[in-house]
């Protein structure tokens, strides 16, 4: 628990520098143009209609989406910058739309009474409009600042450090203290902000204006504490604190290591195993969990991550865009070499595999008399499939479907960590399933023989980015690091069912591994 | 002091003022009457660039207001509008303030001059307080003491009278009728109630579908209506007092 406490005012303090970059960011994009827009209706109408349909957007999309925008025009796609983007343009409606109400809401008599009196254009503005509509500019501010606080959480995907790292993994894990610590400390802090932001409301609708400063000044003691003290208190304290990105490609020895996991268990596991590895050797590391398949082999690549775990099977068909066949020897040596030809990405396989998987429930194999995909294709027009989000659109399940020409009654898409009580509470007859993961025994699944090789080897390996590819302290740490699939499935089944954190499981694995210690 | 010679304007296809010539002497109350819709107000705004003319000239003072800094030109004009526009964020001082302290006052020459308006429109003791908490005619005064701050030698008051009960009305109108002569005031005063323009002006241009019927001393307009409407008018006033009288 304490543990679960240490960590959360990096996380706190990035979450809401995060949110108020955007809120500030979402105001000064919306004020001009609001401004602008409160005498022409029609450029009015364009600005909220556009902005509207920015907000339509589902949050975790658009954030998903800003990573190729930005890549496409050069600009760094990868943590921060995308999460501020695309928050600052979910900042913009409420604020926008607020502003051009209230300005078009200024009583005309005390404009046409200022205008009359000899004031310019401008000084209408500063002087009458703007002062009048101020309380519900304040207000949408403030319906903003709530807003952003709330979508920040979806940062974490995009490599962003907030407090979606916690309900992320928290979820994945099933590790519901937590998730909720991650929900409850986002909900306390966009409450704070909006207590705060109220305060700011009332005093700018009230008679003395010049209290505003009260609450602004409570505003700016709270962002202090958070951004700048809690966090350099827990450092001090001793406690490892996600430290500042080293400035990339530098050639001296590696001290510093970023470690990329995506958003399950095992990769949780694997990156903490990483950076235990690293540690002893006397290299620090930072994590960047919970990232999306795609975002984080482009990562890799610009080196805004310098290592993480990667299945073969899903580099082959989603990165080297080739279709299933070779044997799995092959296909870690056709990979090991393009990696490092083309993006000078070493790669080392852990030794055991993570492959895709369709497992039912054991009874239910059983009574059908299932054991391999060609005896469910036989079964599967009476059948329910529950998948993740990604499988039923790769390349494997197109392969698995030509090969077998299996089709399903009804098929739905679960995040990975409700699959398998999914199946278990028989809301669905089949899943889609990780081979190593430990619920399969946990849960009492039986996963289905490929006889046809539809689905191509998933070989668990570590890819190390350019920059430290050569380094020897981390290819020593690295590089003998075997993991055998039984040990890797007890790791993950210690985190799913037992509620260990991945560090306890990581200790423990690398305590049953076989690696010898490098010099420091 | 003010001359419109032969201003028209249009606001798409309907002609609102239809080439109308006035001139207003220096010192000189003026009431332009007539019912909504008459252009009385738009022609009003006319003086102080409001409303620009489709044709036809305005000149204040002499020169061509089209030849002026619009903003120079409105700080030298008082103007009283019947819904005031006081800012209700500012205290009643600070309302009145908003001219001299556009026109870059210093603090204690503005602080002087608040005090002698507010005695002038015979409120001292309201300047720290805000609009909100004055009753309607309170404001209204606020809003004449506002249109005065910076010793303008015009005043334009639109309707200014148009929302108040009868009493407060005829309360006003001596009022303003006073710091009128007092200031030495030129003055031009829309209005749609003849009783007001009887009782305030010295001429009363009667304005009529754009048009403007007759320019006349309240005597004159009496005694020698110009054409039907205009007699219409005088005679729906005289009937008012005739009716009033035989109650009594």
């Amino acid at each position: 628990m304490t543990e679960l406490l240490r960590g959360l005012p990096p996380l706190l303090a990035a979450h809401l520098e995060l949110a108020l970059v955007a809120l500030v960011l979402g105001t000064a994009i919306s004020m001009p143009l609001a401004i602008a827009a409160s005498s022409r209706p029609r450029l009015a109408a364009a600005a909220i209609a556009v902005t509207g349909i920015i907000q339509t957007v589902p949050g975790l999309a658009l954030l998903a989406l800003m990573v190729p925008v930005l890549a496409s025009i050069g600009a760094p796609p990868f943590g921060f910058a995308p999460a501020l983007v695309a928050l600052t343009l979910y900042a913009l409606l409420p604020i926008m739309r607020n502003a051009v109400t209230g300005l078009q809401g200024v009583d005309p008599a005390a404009v046409e009474a200022a205008t009359g009196m000899g004031m310019s254009r401008g000084q209408v503005m500063r002087l009458v409009q703007l002062p009048l509509a101020a309380p519900v500019i304040a207000a949408g501010i403030r319906t903003a600042a709530v807003w952003t606080v709330g979508a920040a959480t979806l940062a974490t995907p995009v490599g962003q450090a907030c407090l979606g790292n916690y309900i992320f993994t928290g979820l994945q894990t099933r590790n519901f203290a937590m998730l909720l610590a991650g929900v409850a400390a986002a909900a306390a802090l966009a409450l704070t902000l909006d207590a705060i932001l109220a305060a700011v409301e009332v005093a700018l609708a009230g008679r003395r204006r010049s209290r505003a400063w009260i609450p602004l000044a409570a505003l700016a003691l709270f962002v202090a504490i958070i951004v700048g003290v809690l966090p350099r208190a827990i450092a001090s304290s001793g406690v490892d604190v996600v430290a500042v990105r080293p400035d990339a490609a530098k050639r001296q020895a590696i001290t510093h290591v970023r470690i990329g996991a995506k958003t399950f268990t095992e990769q949780y596991v694997l990156a903490e195993l990483v950076r235990a590895r690293l540690a002893a050797a006397g290299i620090s590391a930072e994590l960047a969990q919970s990232l999306g398949s795609n975002v984080i082999f482009d990562a890799l690549v610009r080196g805004d991550v310098d290592v993480y775990v990667d299945y073969t099977g899903t580099l082959w068909t989603n990165v080297m865009h080739r279709a299933s066949g070779p044997a799995r020897w092959q296909v870690l040596a056709e990979i090991e070499g393009w990696l490092a030809h083309e993006y000078g990405i070493r790669s080392f396989a852990l030794g055991f595999e993570n492959t895709y998987a369709i497992a039912v429930r054991r009874d239910t194999a059983q009574k059908l008399d299932l054991h391999t995909l060609a005896d469910l294709a036989r079964v599967a027009p009476r059948l329910s499939l529950g998948a993740d989000y990604e499988f039923l659109g790769r390349a494997e399940w197109a392969s698995v479907v030509r090969a077998y020409g299996v089709h399903f009654a009804r098929s739905a898409t679960f995040d990975p960590a409700l699959l398998y009580e999914a199946v278990e509470r028989g809301e669905v007859d089949a899943i889609s399933a990780f081979s190593s993961d430990g619920r399969i025994a946990a849960n009492d699944l039986a996963t289905l023989a490929d006889p046809a090789g539809a689905l191509p080897p998933y070989d668990a390996t570590i890819l190390l980015g350019a920059r430290v590819a050569d380094d020897p302290r981390v290819t020593c740490a690295l590089a003998p690091l075997h993991v055998p699939v039984e040990l890797m499935r007890q790791a993950n089944a210690m985190v799913d069912r037992d509620k260990q954190s991945a560090s306890t499981a990581a200790a423990w694995l690398l305590a049953r591994i076989d690696a010898p210690a490098c010099d420091r | 002091m003010i001359e419109l010679a032969s201003v028209v304007k249009r606001f798409g296809n309907a002609l609102a003022v239809k080439g109308v010539s006035l001139t207003v002497a220096k010192g000189e109350f003026v009431a332009v009457l007539g019912e909504s819709g008459s252009g009385k107000t738009t022609l009003v705004k006319m003086i102080n660039r409001l409303v620009e003319p489709d044709a036809g000239v305005v000149r204040v003072a002499g020169k061509d207001v089209r030849g002026e800094d619009v903003v120079a030109l409105r700080r030298r004009i008082g103007y009283v509008i019947q819904h005031i526009g006081l800012l209700p964020h500012l205290t009643v001082a600070d309302n009145v303030a908003t001219v001299p302290r556009l026109l870059g006052w210093t603090d204690s020459a503005i602080a002087a001059r608040v005090e002698e308006l507010l005695q002038l429109v015979g409120l001292p003791d309201v300047g720290a307080r805000y609009p909100e908490q004055l009753s309607g005619g309170q404001r209204q005064r606020i809003g004449v003491a506002r249109a005065l701050a910076a010793k303008p030698e015009l005043l334009l008051l639109d309707e200014p009278l148009g929302a108040l009960d009868p009493i407060t009305r005829l309360g006003l109108q001596r009022e303003l009728a006073r710091i009128h002569k007092e200031l030495g005031l030129t003055s031009v005063m829309v209005t749609h109630d003849m009783v007001e323009a009887f009782t305030l002006a010295d001429r009363i241009a009667v304005m009529f579908r754009g048009e403007l019927r007759q320019v006349a001393t309240p005597h004159e307009l009496a005694t020698q209506p110009a054409d039907e409407y205009v007699a219409k008018l005088v005679g729906l006033a005289r009937d008012q007092a005739e009716l009033v009288r035989s109650l009594a």
